[in-house]
């Protein structure tokens, strides 16, 4: 059996073994023990890939096989890894780590709680690990759906709200994937919907990509936070339990942006190349709009929503940029984003869950209460604004490095627009370092707070190392990320 | 070479694993601990660091009467085949001078911290954030090239932020740490960008590359413009604004004097003697790009540093917050430093100008990390930063005195101290570049030496205050650190730094002009005596001169209104010209919009709904009259 | 004499109008059924009709209006049953009044 395979069967069966469980703290450990060895596999995935590249594979897709599904319509659920999407598992495998450990405060239905958390993790393993572009719709929505009732049901605020808008955007999103998807493999001609197979066809005419390019890309899109379709983020941040934030913008959001590169791009270099000024434009506006609506808001995870609009912005951005350099740049953003994100919600899932309040001025003076949990958000903070050592340096150099080999007015004009982001990041990263964690207490019953949980300690401290790692060691993934970009990159 | 390489990458990782150690510690260390250890690691540092400059520049520097510069490097992130990030040791003049100014004023630091911040809460914290400012330091001036200069630049700047903001209890000091870090952030955007266009056209970050004028990036220059600039041009230009930054030039000065709420040692290392030189040492790394490929944007820096010189000397002789005082020399000395830079040539002895920038970089490091020491010992003494609460503490503070006016005659320029010497060699290199710039230092230099004897006067005579409960001084930890600088003052003026340090590396021989020397020294003391009759006694003098050129005076203390005008544009212009429309239309429009489809979706569902009314009679009525119409249209 | 066919058609017709029409206006759910038989009978008088007048040597025409008698009686049973019940839970039987199902 094919070891990718392994990345949706435990999920699924952990799912049967808390089903049967009663115990909230028994389900708990099994979760723990579950997505630890998940975070394993994917690191034994990673030796393997390097393995079987060190040995001289030079195929574009590893591990590669196909499980026929439905043959009437040529589906399969075929699956293999590239050097991306094997950082991508690895980036999910973490996230569902910690998330396990940030969500280990939960008390009510924990059950129902942790079957639709791990539901959600098969959506997004099953996303990366398969290269049929049915599957991946399929896998797309299943990752989708317990989106809606783990807001709804699990949230806080105007809950019902939120997750109703965040799913019917998204799925609004999907509609426009699922045209896309036909478009594809009807134009392509081929035989299944395995991408390798269409792309190794190429033969979508122009006139063809010119139109489902965009369609295709706006599916994605609107899960990657492209403006004009990002409002479902702040909303649907805001209300979404602790664990939840972190695997939608650590994981999901990454799924628009992997989805836009190997679908979008991938299979229809030419309609890219036709339509790169306009997207272009959308995501200069999303990285700089972004950043200044996240000045003025008041509310910590609306900060960070919008923070998320921006940062994810700068992928798709770097994405259009078309050449190995910005690319590069753009995967390690996802990966540099989904840690760095991921460590913010849970931080302010930690402060939420202890002052009650979200609201920047109702807080002060954290650092000398709780000062594991302040260190850690000036840690995270700094990796937001692009601090050498952590990984929003390395992500960003490689962005704006690879925007600025275009020459032409236009892109200069635009990455320098989105390079002017930086300064707004430091802006509203320390306007709230300097609210919440420093100077003076501001309500005097948070005096008697504690500091982090050791279950809250864990999730930072992995999510910390990892922004390091990516931080002090960029040549490492950047080289596993070239190595699989080459084939896409000179497409264009 | 080898093992001088090996001792370079010492004087790194001590200082990080210092930071990580301590840091990750913090409470479970004793204060003492914490301390102490720092000092041994930048004992180490300090003594590896002559040991380094003594082999490069009397052992295998110097190869062929020219010093070379020494360079190894691995490259740590690869953008395409040919650009890519290094990470390395690049061992030449500059870089090893600035390795034994940084190790020498952070190991005082140190020292003296042990004393002034004695039992402050976070003592643990802070020699981390020294560790962690000098690891960031020392990378910066050995980087290998540009980009990692651009690295280690955001590292000190965030050590600085943080060591600004280390009494993070009290506003003020939040909204300096904040306001230095944006307005050096934003100058570093320029800074960035500059890299990314100098880096495309030149096809190398690689100093080495970019400092050899054989190389390709000085035989062929790109021909692109750029709104009637050449790219070069822009490129250059762009980089200085980053050193503009962190050099506290105009108009991006605004945060260095606000930055004196950290810890007085702290100003002492970052803000007066090595971070805020970082731009001057960035213009002087690159000199050769500068000088030959964008000699314009080089006049420009002249002006640019003129001008600040003056601007900043004015300010400080009407601030009556010593370490604001100090802050402003600080920017004048800086501007010093610029000037030097902007008006000189390449090669041989018209690169008096390079050399004398570094010598008085170097000087002054000394020098002014002792004035603040030495603020902060005053400081520390009468628990207060405000002139007017000091006065006659020479009998109180006899060692603090000594040193302190050591430090004010060096910086005055007056022989044999260092500074003499340094500022000597600017005016010798002012005067063969232009004269209206000349004049203006010629001027900056007696109001130096007006405003520091304003402030040497005003804290050690005058009127005497009553003082509860005064520390008295007594030989240890805080005032050691103080007589070394002082020696150090005295002695490194006769450092033959024309042989060791210069632009294209071959040594010459400095001798002094009399010419320019007697007026400048003349020009000093004449600023001393007028500080005299101003300040030794209490007088109606300065407030009679205050008042007869109030305009002036007023701006002055206000620092011509810079920091208003900041606050104009981040308050009015960003936050509430843009954020905040932008958060409203982002709610209101595009937000709207959305809601807006699901609220008329929702419109036309109750709609639809309202047939099924369940109401089985009227079902029938319709149906019926379908049916006759329908029957009607066939039969029809 | 024989009795043209167009004046059973008119009488079933008529029948069938009156049944659509209690159907329709009556609020009563007894009234309601009632109505409905009209019109299940009304319809028996089609089939018999036109199978005795188009098709006299077919029987189907009778056949089906045997069999739409059966199964009017079985849902009149039914309906009266549902009727009963409707009655015993809300006092009452008027249609205007019973909407609980409706949402």
């Amino acid at each position: 059996m094919n070891f990718l395979y392994l990345f949706v069967l435990v999920p699924l069966v952990m799912m049967g073994v808390i089903a049967l469980l009663k115990d909230s703290k028994r389900i708990k450990q099994v979760m723990a023990v579950g997505a630890t060895i998940q975070l394993l596999l994917s690191f034994v995935l990673l030796v393997k890939f390097l393995d079987l590249r060190a040995a001289g594979d030079t195929a574009e897709m590893l591990f590669t096989s196909t499980l026929a599904w439905y043959e009437g319509l040529n589906i399969s659920l075929s699956c293999g890894v590239d050097g991306i999407s094997v950082l991508m598992i690895i980036l999910s495998a973490i996230i569902v780590f910690t998330g396990v450990f940030a969500s280990w405060g939960m008390t009510e239905q924990v059950k129902e709680y942790f079957l639709w958390f791990l539901m959600l993790s098969i959506g997004v393993f099953g996303f990366f690990i398969t290269i049929d572009l049915f599957a991946m719709f399929l896998f797309y929505e299943v990752a989708l759906i317990p989106m809606y009732l783990l807001i709804g049901v699990w949230g806080t605020g105007r809950k019902e709200y939120s997750a109703m808008k965040l799913t019917l955007m998204l799925m609004g999103g999907s509609a426009f994937l699922l045209l896309g998807i036909l478009g594809i493999f009807f134009f392509s001609g081929a035989e299944t919907m395995n991408i390798l197979e269409i792309a190794a066809k190429n033969n979508i005419p122009e006139v063809a990509q010119n139109w489902i390019f965009p369609i295709t890309f706006l599916g994605f899109g609107v899960l990657g936070a492209l403006f004009p379709f990002h409002t479902w983020s702040p909303d649907g941040h805001a209300s979404a339990p602790t664990a939840v934030s972190m695997l939608h913008a650590g994981v999901l959001m990454k799924l628009g942006g992997y989805g836009c590169f190997r679908v979008a791009m991938y299979l229809m270099p030419v309609g890219a190349e036709n339509w790169t000024t306009l997207f272009l434009v959308l995501t200069g506006i999303s990285v700089i709009y972004g950043a200044f609506g996240a000045v003025v808001q008041t509310d910590l995870k609306y900060i960070n929503a919008y923070s998320s609009v921006s940062h994810c912005g700068m992928v798709l951005f770097a994405i259009l940029m078309l050449n190995q350099t910005a690319m590069t740049g753009a995967i390690m953003q996802m990966l540099s984003h989904g840690l760095m994100t991921a460590l913010f919600f849970s931080l302010i899932g930690a402060i939420y869950g202890r002052t009650h309040t979200r609201e920047i001025s109702q807080m002060g003076g954290l650092m000398q209460i709780m000062p594991f949990l302040s260190v850690c958000w000036v840690i995270a903070g700094m990796a937001s604004l692009g601090l050498p050592g952590l990984s929003g340096f390395v992500s960003e150099m490689n962005i704006f490095m690879g925007a600025f080999m275009h020459e032409d007015l236009f892109h200069r004009v635009i990455t320098i627009v989105a390079c002017a982001s930086i300064v707004v990041t430091a802006v509203y990263i320390l306007r709230v370092i300097g609210k919440i964690l420093y100077g003076a207490v501001v309500n005097e019953h948070h005096r008697e707070l504690t500091d982090a949980t050791w279950y809250e300690r864990i999730a930072a401290v992995t999510l910390i190392v990892f922004i390091a790692a990516i931080g002090c060691l960029p040549f490492f993934p950047t080289e596993i990320i070239g190595d699989s970009l080459g084939v896409i990159v000179s497409k264009f | 070479m080898e093992q001088s390489m090996f001792i370079a990458l010492f004087i790194l990782i001590i200082p990080v694993l210092n930071f990580l150690f301590i840091g990750l510690m913090d409470d479970k260390l004793k204060p003492k601990t914490a301390g102490l250890l720092g000092i041994l690691g930048l004992t180490v540092v300090a003594a590896l660091s002559y040991f380094t400059a003594f082999d490069y520049f009397f052992n295998y520097g110097k190869v062929d009467g020219m010093y070379q510069s020494f360079y190894e490097a691995f490259s740590w992130m690869k953008f395409t085949e040919t650009l890519s990030i290094d990470l390395g040791i690049l061992l030449d003049p500059i870089s090893v001078m600035m390795l034994v100014v940084i190790s020498t004023v952070s190991l005082c630091v140190h020292i003296y911290s042990m004393g002034y911040m004695h039992g402050e809460k976070g003592f643990q914290r802070y020699y981390a954030f020294l560790s962690l400012f000098t690891f960031s330091m020392l990378g910066l001036v050995v980087a290998t090239n540009i980009f990692q200069m651009y690295i280690f630049w955001e590292l000190v700047g965030v050590s600085s932020y943080l060591l600004i903001g280390f009494y993070y209890e009290k506003p003020s000091a939040i909204l300096a740490s904040k306001k230095a870090f944006i307005v050096t952030r934003f100058a570093d955007l320029g800074f960035l960008i500059g890299i990314l266009i100098l880096g495309y056209y030149t096809g190398t970050f690689d100093f080495k590359v970019l400092t050899d004028t054989n190389s390709s990036v000085f035989t062929s220059t790109p021909a692109a413009t750029f709104m009637g600039a050449s790219v070069l041009t822009w490129a250059t230009a762009l980089i200085f604004m980053g050193g503009a930054g962190k050099s506290a030039m105009l108009p991006l000065h605004i945060w260095l004097p606000d930055a004196m709420e950290g810890p007085t040692p702290v100003s002492a290392l970052i803000h007066a003697a090595t971070m805020v030189v970082a731009g001057v040492y960035l213009v002087a790394r690159m000199f050769p790009v500068y000088f030959i490929l964008t000699p314009e944007v080089l006049t420009g820096i002249a002006y640019i540093g003129a001008a600040t010189s003056l601007y900043a000397a004015i300010v400080a002789c009407t601030q009556t917050d010593i370490k604001r005082v100090l802050a402003f020399s600080t920017i004048s000395q800086i501007a010093y430093m610029m000037v030097a830079l902007g008006v000189s040539k390449f090669e041989g002895h018209d690169g008096l100008g390079y050399m004398a920038s570094m010598f008085h970089l170097f000087t002054h490091a000394f020098f002014k990390a002792l004035l603040f020491l030495g603020a902060g010992a005053v400081i520390h003494a009468v628990h207060s930063n405000e002139m007017s609460e000091m006065g006659g503490l020479r009998k109180y503070l006899p060692i603090t005195h000594i040193t302190f006016l050591i430090a004010c005659l060096s910086i005055a320029g007056i022989p044999p101290f260092s500074g003499f010497f340094s500022k000597d060699e600017i005016l010798v290199a002012a005067w063969e570049g232009d004269k209206i710039i000349f004049f203006c230092q010629y001027f900056v230099a007696g109001l130096t030496a007006f405003y520091m004897f304003r402030l040497y006067f005003n804290i050690f005579w005058g009127e005497e205050k009553q003082y509860e409960h005064i520390h008295k001084e007594h030989a240890d930890c805080m005032t050691i650190p103080l007589l070394f600088l002082a020696l150090l003052t005295v002695v490194t003026g006769f450092i033959p730094f024309g042989q060791l340090v210069t632009a294209d590396g071959f040594g010459f021989d400095l001798h002094t002009v009399f010419e320019i020397a007697i007026p400048s020294v003349l020009i000093g003391v004449v600023g001393i005596l007028v500080a005299w009759i101003m300040y030794k006694k209490p007088t109606q003098i300065p407030d009679k001169v205050a008042t007869s050129v109030k305009p002036l005076y007023v701006a002055a203390k206000r620092k011509f209104y810079f920091d208003e005008l900041y606050m104009f544009i981040t308050k009015k212009i960003i936050f509430r010209r843009i954020s905040t429309p932008i958060a409203w239309f982002d709610r209101r429009c595009v937000d709207g919009f959305m809601d807006f489809q699901a609220w008329w979706s929702n419109k036309v569902s109750v709609k639809i709904k309202g047939f099924q009314s369940g109401d089985v009679q009227l079902y029938v009525a319709i149906f019926i009259v379908a049916i006759l119409v329908i029957s009607a249209i066939i039969c029809l | 004499m024989e009795i043209p066919m167009q004046c059973y058609l008119i009488v079933a017709l008529v029948m069938f109008f009156s049944g659509v029409y209690g159907f329709i206006t009556r609020r009563n759910l007894l009234a309601m059924l009632m109505s409905l038989e009209l019109i299940l009978n009304a319809v028996n008088v089609f089939f018999v009709v036109f199978n005795r007048f188009l098709f006299p040597e077919h029987l189907e025409g009778m056949f089906f209006s045997l069999f739409v008698i059966g199964v009017a009686a079985a849902e009149t049973a039914l309906a009266i049953a549902i009727i009963i019940n409707v009655f015993r839970s809300s006092k009452n039987i008027d249609n205007e009044e019973i909407k609980e199902l409706k949402y």
